[in-house]
């Protein structure tokens, strides 16, 4: 089999493509220094790497208010933080994590590597590029700073059902709103960028079914974000009008209907929960291949099966309601469509599984966190068909039961994805390979943390205790107990990850171009190692691999 | 290959066992009702099914990472689709959920027909109570968890039900149909009782019906399962499930009561006794925002302790109590006290905690108020 | 790559961002959209069970009387309105195809005139399209001066085509405050006020 990769010296054809590179483009001028050079830089690859260390900040942030959660919920009885707080806390941790975590995660990897997987020499829109990435920390300083306003923080959940939202919320939430309202502009931008960029900018010869997966998901989850986020953006204004100008949109004193809120919520949050997966699916069917040695099993079914999730995910909504008393016929058809999203997905596992079958596997440190993605994400999975049994979902909704299936989804799925990603790309990025040693620390310790702290809420939630709780009956203790040693083991794993990455920086194992061998041969493996700022500034000749 | 089979024979002995840990505890109950059970059952296929295909998925995943690992030796493949294969892998798992979608929308049928009850009860959802009116029969009460702060400050032993006890449980009687009307007076709530297998979301300004016919008598436990604000985890459901007989007697008994209660409307209270009566009231209804010394926490719930508009304005007052004030978390308590508790509660906060106006609100002044 | 291929790959750009753009534009437009449309399928479908607030004609149908259907009222107070509110029947039996008329009285409690408004439920929610009110109270807002008494009817019909397991219907009245055309009690806007400052 030939390898995408054009065979020529890459070193060669990179220092020639900087050279043709002058004349007619200024971005060669020298960038200005300190501080204005990151506040004002237009390369994707800078932009990619300031969305990844903000949203590994986030993850920080974000992880703390989950820890804070767990000390309180380590034993029965109030102890630590009041549940005002806790609410904030439980509330902060959720959109911190969705919006300023796994998000800009993904769209950092987005802005690095889709460029360099399609030959393009940058973003189609780089000043956008730069503004989309600034919005985001405006947006979450603002949320951070409602915790120290007058009657705390937004403290009604990450769902923010009204009314609890709007009449009943605290004075901080018009602060939320706006907050929320710039994160979205950022992630609309990002993704008509990242459109413009896939649609427009492809190497010379390189066909849309010859794009690599990763570029595929992105593409039909920016189409996602394009669908989605403006109805976020509607409801939120709406809550803004509630809240500030007298209308009745979700108040039912005013003739409105609080359940039209989680209608127009979940419209917009199922979708969003396949935004946070599908670059995932990409990222894994990337890095199963490359330490498989094996070419993916079914790479158009892949891209077949990544759409119709997209498609089913704008008819599943009601599944997240089916508690609200919906008649039957639609308590059945939610039922059914979520039933038919296990489809595609079981696809998708399968495919993984068939390319690991007779295949010659090795495992680094990608590879370890792309195989527990497919383990523990399959696992979520599960929980996920379990849950879209609507009269089961009646015992199961809004308890543990749930917060297990979406941590397992969200943590050893998304953010698993996430890191392997981050692994399998580092040589890239630095010219180093990542320490081994301390990746597999960090693997074995995060795969038993995240197993210790979210495994033990299946069983909490099917005896029954509600999710977004500050305390709890006596019967739920021992797997309370045991989620927080999970959670603070999982979290303090973390800090391997930073050290990894700090090392793998500054120094380590020189990496080639082709860094993984002859399997991860994207065309991100033609240009040198590290990846000099300006590449592809003469598009590379797309070679299709020979059947 | 040997060695695997005896790891997955292994294994299913082990989930096999964990059947027996299962039952105590750390799954879904079978519950008490008919439905309850069908759910339970509904629920362990779609789990042994989520098993069967997870063990044969991973069976082959990791029989591939231990087989065809590269330190090895392992020479990879060069097959990369196989439309069968596919065309399987695609069919198979749809006939599976047509298999399962069958039994559960059987269920589903079965939960959404209300027909025939012989008993309604319209359960409300207020921060942080609920509120129990058997309809037709002039039987209605609040039912607050009844755990002392102090063991949730873990000053106290915690007790065997501790945060799933209330004051006042809703009493049922078995084998009789039981239709359910939930509402709310103001944000979300959802009424929940695992071994009954009823979750409801409660909406304010719409109504909601569910029903229950429990098999068998007993206490069962539940709790407020939507988030609903700062005590969503201090509002337990408990639902005394009792033979026929033993309720209709309970019914006159609550009668009776309410009849009682109504006639102390027509004589003189003490200030003492308001005062009592009305730091009972406080406790169960006032505390949860106003705080128990009515130190309140602003800016969602103002102090009542030294509140000078409260000193000043008696009949603003009882305003406040009786009709609430719209827009904020302040209900209006008209019908969901009675006139003795609504008088006692007033008296009570105009006179504790310093507040010492020395006003006494006679039950009377109330139950004219609130007829006219 | 040559100028004209740049061209060609920025009118492209150009395209998609306005593409995008509309779509944007679009979907956000949509999302406000779904407010009425999904009113509208509510009471198409009756699946929420809010009613049609609109009077609807009798319709002359030949009574049922092979089926007894029991019609429960339930009447609650939002929070903030210093009214009562009460029905001179908890329940009536009918048949389908009947038309019955219930009273409710309206007493305004404080010294000062109100608006409120009383919001009509329904359960259970496959009854709400066949729940015919031909005359409510609940069809606009209500104004009560200082002490005034108000009786008002509601004349309804339940559609012979009811559900056939429907054998109870539950009409809810939810009284509410109607938002700045109430008097604010004497000082508690002030207080509301303090509170949010705080």
């Amino acid at each position: 089999m030939a390898p995408k990769v054009p065979p020529q010296p890459t070193l060669e054809q990179s220092t020639s493509a900087v050279d043709a590179g002058h004349g007619h483009h200024h971005a060669h001028e020298a960038p200005p220094k300190g501080i204005m050079r990151w506040l004002l830089t237009t390369n994707h690859k800078e932009i990619g790497s300031m969305y990844l260390i903000f949203s590994l900040i986030m993850f920080f942030i974000g992880g703390i208010f989950a820890l804070v959660v767990r000390l309180e919920l380590f034993q029965p009885g109030l102890q630590f933080v009041n549940p005002e707080f806790f609410n904030q806390m439980t509330t902060m941790h959720g959109l911190i994590m969705v919006f300023a975590a796994v998000m800009p995660a993904f769209t950092g990897l987005a802005n690095w590597m889709i460029p360099l997987q399609i030959g393009a020499p940058d973003m189609a829109l780089p000043r956008l590029n730069n503004f989309s990435f600034w919005l985001l920390p405006v947006a979450f300083g603002l949320l951070l700073s409602t915790l120290l306003m007058p009657g705390g923080g937004p403290n009604f959940g990450w769902t923010f059902y009204a009314p609890l939202s709007t009449t009943y919320a605290p004075p901080s939430t018009t602060f939320f709103i706006l907050s929320l309202h710039i994160a979205g502009i950022s992630s609309i931008l990002g993704a008509i960028n990242i459109i413009a960029t896939i649609l427009n900018m492809r190497a010379p010869g390189m066909r849309m079914m010859d794009m690599p997966l990763f570029v595929w998901t992105w593409l039909i989850t920016s189409f996602l974000l394009i669908a989605v986020m403006p109805v976020l953006a509607g409801v939120i204004t709406m809550m803004l009008m509630d809240i500030n100008f007298g209308t009745s949109f979700f108040n039912a004193a005013g003739g409105g209907d609080p359940v039209l809120f989680q209608h127009l919520f979940w419209f917009f949050g199922h979708p969003e929960v396949y935004i946070m997966i599908l670059p995932a699916f990409g990222i894994v069917s990337a890095i199963i291949p490359a330490f498989a040695r094996k070419r993916l099993f079914g790479y158009a079914s892949m891209v077949y099966a990544t759409a119709a999730i997209a498609i089913l995910s704008f008819m599943v909504w009601g599944h997240h309601m089916f508690v609200v008393g919906m008649p039957l016929a639609g308590q059945l058809f939610f039922m059914y469509a979520t039933m038919l999203i296990a489809v595609p997905t079981g696809v998708k596992v399968f495919n993984w599984v068939a390319t690991l079958f007779r295949g010659s596997i090795s495992f680094e440190p990608p590879m370890l966190f792309a195989l527990a993605f497919v383990v523990l994400f399959t696992i979520g999975g599960f929980s996920g068909l379990m849950l879209a049994i609507a009269p089961a979902d009646f015992q199961y909704h809004d308890t543990y039961f749930v917060v297990a299936h979406f941590h397992y989804v969200l943590v050893p799925g998304a953010v698993f994805a996430i890191m392997a990603g981050v692994y399998y790309w580092l040589p890239k990025w630095t010219g180093h390979y990542p320490n081994v040693r301390l990746a597999q620390w960090h693997f074995w310790l995060s795969v038993i943390g995240v197993n210790l702290t979210f495994f033990p809420m299946h069983f909490s939630g099917l005896a029954g205790m509600p999710r977004r709780i500050p305390d709890y009956a006596l019967q739920f203790a021992d797997f309370n107990f045991v989620s927080s040693l999970g959670a603070f083991l999982f979290g303090f794993s973390q800090l391997l990850f930073v050290a990894v990455i700090i090392l793998c920086v500054r120094g380590g194992k020189k990496a080639p171009a082709q860094a993984w061998g002859e399997f991860a041969d994207d065309l991100e493996w033609s240009v040198p190692s590290p990846a000099p700022l300006h590449t592809f500034e003469t598009p590379p000749t797309f070679q299709r691999p020979a059947h | 290959m040997r060695t695997l089979l005896v790891w997955l024979a292994g294994g299913l002995a082990l989930v096999g066992s964990s059947q027996v840990a299962l039952a105590r505890g750390w799954n879904m109950p079978v519950g008490v009702t008919d439905l309850s059970g069908e759910i339970y059952s509904l629920h362990m296929i779609i789990f042994w099914i989520c098993v069967v295909i997870g063990v044969v998925v991973f069976g082959v995943m990791f029989y591939s990472l231990f087989r065809y690992r590269h330190s090895q030796g392992a020479k990879a493949a060069n097959f990369h689709e196989n439309t069968t294969v596919e065309i399987i892998w695609t069919t198979v798992p749809l006939l599976i959920l047509v298999g399962m979608a069958v039994p559960a929308t059987a269920t589903l049928q079965k939960i959404y027909d209300p027909s025939d009850a012989e008993l309604d009860v319209m359960i409300t959802g207020q921060q942080w109570r609920w509120r129990y009116e058997y309809l037709g029969e002039d039987v209605a009460f609040n039912s607050n968890l009844a755990t002392p702060r102090a063991q949730i400050r873990g000053e106290e032993e915690r007790g065997e039900h501790y945060l799933l006890e209330v004051d006042e449980p809703l009493v049922l009687p078995i084998n009789r149909k039981v239709r359910f009307l939930f509402t709310s007076d103001d944000v979300l709530h959802a009424w929940w009782v695992p071994e009954l297998a009823v979750k409801q979301d409660t909406v304010p300004g719409f109504v909601t019906e569910n029903w229950v016919q429990i098999n068998e008598p007993g206490i069962y436990r539940g709790q407020c399962a939507e988030l609903c604000g700062v005590d969503h985890g201090f509002m337990p459901v408990v639902v005394h499930a009792v033979e026929e007989d033993e309720f209709d007697a309970w019914l006159v008994e609550r009668q009776e009561m309410a009849a009682e209660e109504a006639m102390g409307v027509d004589r003189d209270w003490e200030m003492d006794e308001l005062m009592e009566r009305g730091e009972g009231v406080y406790g169960s209804i006032c505390a949860s925002c106003h705080q128990p010394e009515g130190q309140g926490a602003p800016p969602a719930f103002p102090a009542l302790a030294g509140n000078e508009e409260l000193i000043a304005g008696i009949e603003w007052h009882k305003d406040v109590v009786i009709n609430g004030v719209s827009g904020t978390a302040m209900p209006a308590f008209r019908t969901t006290l009675n006139p003795v508790e609504l008088a006692a509660v007033i008296t009570y906060t105009r006179n504790a905690w310093g507040n010492d106006t020395g006003d006494a609100v006679q039950p009377a002044e109330i139950a004219e108020r609130l007829a006219q | 790559m040559t100028q004209s291929d740049r061209e060609i790959r920025q009118a492209g750009v150009r395209r998609t961002i306005w593409r995008s753009v509309a779509a944007l534009v679009g979907m956000f437009a949509f999302a406000f959209a779904l407010v009425p449309l999904y009113d509208v399928f509510c009471r198409v479908t009756g699946i929420n069970g809010a009613v049609d607030t609109t009077a609807q004609s009798i319709v002359h149908e030949e009574v049922d009387e092979s089926r007894m259907v029991t019609v429960q009222f339930i009447t609650r107070n939002g929070s903030g309105l210093p009214w009562r509110m009460e029905v001179e029947t908890r329940q009536v039996r009918m048949h389908p195809g009947q038309t019955t008329e219930v009273h409710f009285t309206f007493s305004n409690q404080s010294g000062g005139e109100s608006w409120g408004r009383a919001v009509p439920g329904v359960s259970p929610a496959t009854a709400t399209r066949h729940v015919r009110k031909v005359s409510c109270f609940c069809f606009e807002e209500q104004k009560l001066q200082a002490g005034e008494r108000l009786e008002l009817p509601l004349v309804f019909q339940l559609a012979r085509d009811l559900p056939p397991e429907v054998n109870t219907v539950t009409l809810v009245y939810t009284l509410y405050p109607v938002e700045g055309k109430s008097e604010p009690l004497q000082t508690a806007g002030a207080q509301n006020k303090e509170g949010e400052e705080a």
